[in-house]
């Protein structure tokens, strides 16, 4: 694999190309002068807020960066278009596609400085060496200075999640500035915030804390309202809402910022994960993100914009243990990933042997057309296999949109809700 | 709002928790002088008619028409950090599932639409009974009243000797002259400033019998002068240090239309 991103602002032939180029196909939000390797870096940046490990997987419809983290409530990746880059080759020719997993700490040291990559980076080379086991970043920069970083990196499966943006039921999507300006009033240290629908269709973010029994210092509660007309789509029942980690949502909303981008945000009931994305002509960004099961007080609360004393029982949800997965829905969807056996292509995923966990699979027994229930057979209290394994989806079920990003999209059938 | 803003970021700088104090015509911030506090006393008060269009309470009676009220600074600060650019702000005290004073901030935005932030800060009432205790402190007469000079300069001072002594030693006369001094057993390190001027002391006799190049001193928590000092990110309109030989030293300070007075006693 080996791919060239060119800084737009590069003097000469290849910089004036890729103007021509970037005019021609009208990248209104990332204009020709943005710099791409700081693009790059930005999504670095933002992915190194979710996960230690970052998955490099170079696919025909682009690069992809993917990253989870460590109790698997969150998954994000960003996939880099061909066009996005100067020059741009998945694989050498008969060789297999190469896929890698880097310590994020290693590669967000390459691009760590956004204001060098923005002022003095011209192109940044990526290439993957399955020789010599070693993934070379070069960054060639002004004054013919350059640097060579060679990052060691492991063979692994790929990190797919599965997910399905269409099959929520809500969606909104507004400019990430609107959304940047609504986040600003909560202290930075806050962990989660809930989202929802209130009287009026207005849209509602509130700090949430969880409830401690015994302390007598409560904290500041923030909320921030907005109105309809602040987004460009709003669909949403009134009284909808989710909670979910506001520290990993800000790893995606300051590189939308950045871009200029809009920001979709897809949810479903509480409890089911959130999908954020973001999308442009040359890249896409999805981050998806586990929320917490239990709202519902909560929801029927928000027309009223009451505070509300969340279950106490929420404890055990907000924190996913890595063998607490009975509610942690995103944490089956990753399981869903792991548990394959490796045939890729095959069109029929096997069925999941089911450990005896706290809830029982609410879908009917393992069908071999659909996606399986996904209860790990992991004994409680081992951390999770941290190898994931490929789902090679390509044309399985059904009702594919658009394909969009690298993984191919698949209805996720009705988990049920605890 | 941005002086209101400005008050709420140095109070949160000088004390984690602190009185809040409403009354018809005024607002004060107060932290008494308890062991917590090791000892450090604050009043700050400012007018209410400066700063609200519309301002009105009803206290506990009328003959106590006054709420007294604990909460942490930070929040406060936070809360009217929000309000820079606000098209309008409203404080209210509710009681949402327990009691807390509101910060409702309308925010201003591009298209028409209305933005609002809101923030409950989570106060304590504080029960009549003590009040007594969170009065206007006593100033006592002073042996030497002089104008300090500036804060940056005298925190930067005071930030490095931090490093060598724990303690340091404030000490002032009636002819303009400050000095602050820490001695170790290795190294003294003294800054002089001067002409600094004297306000005219209250009781004539006392600055009569004075010398006025004898120094009033007291020894004090290095770290209790930094807080004070980190508090003042402005340059006050007015800047005064009142000593109290070996009992304690007061800084009265007015920022605009907001008094601050600051107490730190003499280490034993």
């Amino acid at each position: 694999m080996k791919c060239l991103v060119t800084g737009g602002n590069v003097k000469g032939e290849c910089g004036s190309a890729w103007r021509r180029r970037c005019n021609t196909l009208g990248t209104a939000s990332l204009t020709p002068s943005a710099l791409l390797p700081a693009v790059l870096g930005k999504a670095v940046h933002s992915l190194s807020r979710i996960g230690d490990e970052l998955y490099l997987e170079p696919l025909e419809d682009g690069l992809s960066l993917r990253t989870v983290n460590s109790s698997r409530s969150a998954y994000a990746c960003f996939l880099f278009a061909p066009l996005f880059f100067q020059h741009y080759q998945a694989a050498t020719p008969g060789q297999d596609l190469l896929r890698c997993k880097i310590l994020m700490k290693s590669f967000l040291s390459v691009f760590r400085s956004l204001a060098m990559l923005e002022k003095t980076v011209e192109k940044c080379c990526i290439a993957l060496n399955g020789q010599s086991s070693r993934l070379v970043v070069q960054l060639h920069c002004k004054f013919g200075v350059r640097k060579t970083h060679n990052l060691s990196f492991q063979d692994c499966e790929s990190l797919q999640a599965v997910f399905d943006p269409a099959s929520c039921p809500h969606m909104l999507r507004a400019p990430a500035r609107v959304l940047g300006e609504a986040v600003l009033p909560f202290p930075p240290s806050l962990a989660e915030v809930t989202l929802g629908i209130g009287r009026g269709r207005r849209v509602i973010l509130r700090s949430y804390h969880e409830e401690e029994a015994d302390s007598t210092v409560k904290a500041m509660v923030t909320e921030v309202c907005l109105g309809e007309e602040d987004f460009q789509q709003l669909q949403a029942q009134e009284g909808a809402a989710i909670t979910f980690c506001l520290k990993e949502f800000r790893g995606l909303l300051s590189f939308a910022e950045s871009a200029n981008l809009n920001l979709s945000i897809h949810f479903d009931a509480p409890g089911r994960p959130a999908i954020f994305t973001i999308k442009d002509s040359l890249l896409d960004g999805d981050f998806v993100l586990a929320t917490l099961s239990e709202t519902d007080s909560y929801s029927q609360d928000l027309g009223s914009l009451e505070r509300h004393r969340p279950v106490p029982q929420l404890q055990a949800h907000s924190t996913p243990h890595p063998d607490d997965f009975a509610n942690d829905d995103i944490d089956s969807y990753m399981i869903a990933m792991e548990t394959t056996i490796g045939n890729e292509g095959s069109r029929v995923l096997p069925s999941i042997s089911l450990s005896p966990g706290p809830q029982p699979p609410q879908s009917p027994g393992p069908a071999s057309e659909e996606e399986d229930e996904a209860e790990p057979s992991t004994v409680p209290g081992t951390p999770p296999p941290k190898k994931f394994r490929s789902l090679f989806f390509g044309s399985i079920l059904a009702p594919v949109g658009s394909p969009h990003g690298p993984s191919p999209v698949l209805a996720e059938d009705s988990e049920g809700e605890g | 709002y941005g002086l209101k803003r400005g008050i709420s970021n140095m109070i949160a700088k000088l004390a984690k928790t602190c009185t809040l104090r409403i009354s018809p015509d005024k607002l004060n911030f107060i932290l008494c002088d308890k062991l917590a506090n090791g000892g450090v006393s604050m009043w700050c008060e400012l007018e209410q008619e400066n700063f609200f269009s519309e301002f009105q309470m009803e206290g506990v009676s009328a003959e106590n028409n006054e709420i007294y009220l604990e909460l942490t600074s930070e929040n406060l600060s936070r809360a009217l950090k929000t309000a820079q650019n606000a098209r309008a702000l409203k404080i209210k005290l509710t009681n949402k599932h327990f009691p807390c004073l509101t910060v409702s901030v309308e925010l201003s935005s591009m298209s028409n639409s209305s933005r609002i932030a809101t923030h409950d800060i989570p106060i304590k009432v504080i029960p009549r009974k003590l009040w007594k205790e969170l009065q206007e402190p006593m100033v006592p007469d002073p042996d030497v009243s002089i104008y300090l000079p500036v804060l940056k300069t005298m925190k930067s001072v005071v930030e490095k000797m931090k490093n060598i002594s724990s303690h340091l030693v404030i000490e002032a006369n009636l002819d303009g002259e400050l000095n602050l001094k820490i001695e170790t057993e290795l190294v003294c390190v003294t800054t002089h400033f001067k002409d600094l001027g004297n306000p005219p002391l209250a009781s004539e006799s006392t600055s009569q019998d004075r010398n006025p190049e004898h120094m009033a001193e007291v020894h004090i928590d290095i770290r209790k002068l930094l807080q004070f000092l980190a508090g003042q990110q402005v340059n006050p309109t007015k800047a005064l240090c009142n000593i109290v030989t070996n009992k304690m030293v007061h800084f009265d300070l007015l920022h605009e239309d907001v008094s601050l007075q600051y107490f730190i006693p003499a280490l034993s």
